[in-house]
């Protein structure tokens, strides 16, 4: 249920994103979805890829420092109020969003929302448990 | 002008021959009173009685800043503290400072050569000196401000900061003499400017600046910008405090080393061995009168050279060099000494593991700014903003709270910073560049 993402401390410097790319491109590593947060001298650069362990490895040879977090996916309907009716629930059960991000692509008449929460479990049971559908490691790292 | 004629003008070979009687005096007091000098005699098989001449100087051990350290707080005092009337210190590498003390006699001396200094630098009996120098456990604020009395001018105790006070201040008190790190007088400059004061124009007319390294092309801008006489003045805690050489106005070259209270000799850094006159070495002085802290050949790490040449200004006492730099790491910024070891047990205090930084100094205008470059590694890494943050934040803090001293922290990614033959390059000190 849980989906590894990959994330990447980058300084603020021309040329670093695009150095990541072709890493991953040249190990045969496709991107499904990123998000880049930054601050005035670095950025957090967060990836969901199709093989995470292999992206970790080749960016670890290139002496990146990179860290696995555990996020989830989930099926947002693509209507209006959508996604407000999930942040609800979560906040109705006191879960903190700590970041989230749009996959570009959608799964079906939905559109797929990765969020990272102080506590993923908690967040896991209370969007469960209001029928919420949350997607399938396999399913998101293949959209 | 000369504050004390007999003393500052004694021949040479009087100078020599009081030095050796005080030189004797104070070995013998060490070997008495102080366990750390008496043992590391006995190592090298000396006696008091074994020091017939100023050249036996040199059979003497050295006396390090670690030794001091070692020392905390009291272990190199040579009389009991009773005897002891003020006590200064300066930061140190563990958050344990140098301790100095002072007995009543000390104090004195101390203020007899802050007043030698003054009038040394065009200054006396009605003069308004304005201190900006930190008034505190820093020896530089009350330093001067003894002597300046002593002299008989009117003295501000103004410490450091608040620099629109300052200006208003010298405004309308009339100050003509500005006390403060030379870096600090450029920046009143740059102030007075945007205050819409022409700082010209004051009643200010010498300056003495201390406390920090400069160079001779800063002494033409502070000149030229505050159209004043800047003039340097040494001191280290350890020996005296400010006061311990300073140029005369006649001739800004050279300082004056106070030789009837100092014996300086010039070594090479790396051997020990001392080095003939006029040769470029490190600074090591024996205190000859202290006896609050008495120390014997204590290792300044400042480079300069001596000068015996007879000055225009008709003092006797040698002169040292200009600065030109440190035979250790030790890095001044903004007046405050910081030694990168400082820095590094803030880093692993707060990461935890070995710290892999970088210490970038910049002249910004006149000020300087220090940037602390840390790699981010896999235990400090989070994938969250704001505990990297949190993460930069509370070094900033701990570095401010040990060592006085604001700085930026960037965090960089690793093996950002440049390791030469396995080992980094700790200090980029770009200020250098510009003298």
């Amino acid at each position: 249920m849980k989906v590894e993402q990959i994330s990447i401390f980058i300084e603020n410097k021309s040329g670093r994103l695009a150095e990541i790319t072709a890493i991953l491109g040249k190990a045969g590593i496709n991107i499904r979805a990123l998000s880049l947060a930054d601050t005035s001298d670095f950025g957090i650069l967060r990836l969901i890829v199709d093989d995470s362990e292999k992206a970790l490895k080749v960016l670890k040879e290139q002496r990146f420092t990179v860290s696995i977090t555990n996020v989830i996916g989930v099926a947002v309907p693509d209507t209006p109020g959508g996604l407000t009716s999930i942040l609800q629930i979560l906040d109705n059960n006191s879960v903190n969003v700590e970041y989230m991000y749009a996959f570009v692509e959608r799964s079906g008449d939905n559109a797929v929302i990765i969020f990272r929460f102080d506590n993923i479990d908690e967040a896991i049971a209370a969007l469960t448990k209001n029928g919420i559908k949350i997607l399938p490691s396999e399913h998101i790292t293949s959209i | 002008m000369i504050w004390n004629d007999d003393f500052e003008t004694l021949p040479r070979e009087a100078i020599e021959s009081l030095q050796l009687k005080r030189l004797q005096q104070t070995v013998e007091k060490v070997y008495a009173a102080v366990p750390f000098y008496r043992d590391s005699f006995n190592k090298l098989g000396i006696k008091p009685a074994d020091i017939k001449s100023l050249a036996d100087l040199q059979r003497l051990p050295f006396t390090l800043k670690q030794d001091m350290r070692d020392s905390y707080p009291y272990g190199l005092f040579a009389v009991p503290l009773e005897q002891i009337v003020r006590i200064h210190a300066s930061s140190g590498t563990t958050g344990k400072p140098t301790v100095v003390g002072y007995t009543r006699r000390d104090i004195d001396n101390w203020t007899e050569l802050m007043a030698r200094s003054f009038v040394a630098a065009g200054t006396n009996r009605g003069d308004i000196i304005h201190n900006a120098y930190g008034y505190g456990l820093f020896t530089g604020g009350l330093g001067a401000h003894y002597g300046a009395e002593r002299v008989g001018a009117s003295v501000i105790p103004m410490s450091g900061g608040n620099t629109k006070k300052q200006l208003m201040i010298m405004q309308d008190f009339g100050s003509t003499v500005l006390t403060c790190t030379p870096s600090y007088s450029l920046y009143l400059a740059e102030a007075a400017t945007e205050e819409g004061i022409d700082i010209r124009k004051l009643k200010l007319k010498v300056g003495i600046f201390g406390a920090e390294p400069w160079s001779e092309k800063m002494r033409q801008e502070i000149e030229a910008k505050l159209n004043i006489k800047a003039i340097d003045i040494y001191g280290l805690s350890e020996i005296l405090g400010p006061g311990v050489g300073i140029e005369c106005i006649e001739a800004q070259n050279g300082l004056h080393l106070w030789e009837d209270h100092f014996i300086p000799e010039i070594i090479n850094p790396e051997t020990g061995e001392v080095l003939p006159d006029g040769e470029k070495g490190e600074l090591v002085i024996t205190t000859i009168t202290k006896e609050g802290i008495p120390l014997i050949r204590y290792r300044t790490r400042d480079i300069t050279r001596l000068m015996k040449e007879p000055c225009v200004c008709g003092r006797t006492h040698a002169r040292i060099e200009r600065l030109s730099g440190r035979s250790d790491d030790m890095l001044i910024i903004r007046g405050v000494n910081v030694f990168p070891s400082q820095i590094e047990s803030v880093l692993f205090s707060v990461e935890g593991v070995e710290p892999h930084y970088q210490l970038i100094v910049e002249r910004d205008g006149n000020l300087d700014t220090l940037e602390v470059q840390v790699e981010v590694n896999e235990q400090t890494f989070s994938d969250e903003i704001k505990i990297l943050q949190g993460m930069t934040n509370r070094i900033r803090k701990d570095i401010k709270d040990l060592l006085g001293v604001t700085c930026k922290v960037r965090l960089v990614e690793p093996k950002t910073i440049a390791r030469s033959e396995g080992k980094a390059k700790r200090v980029i000190d770009n200020r250098r560049n510009e003298s």
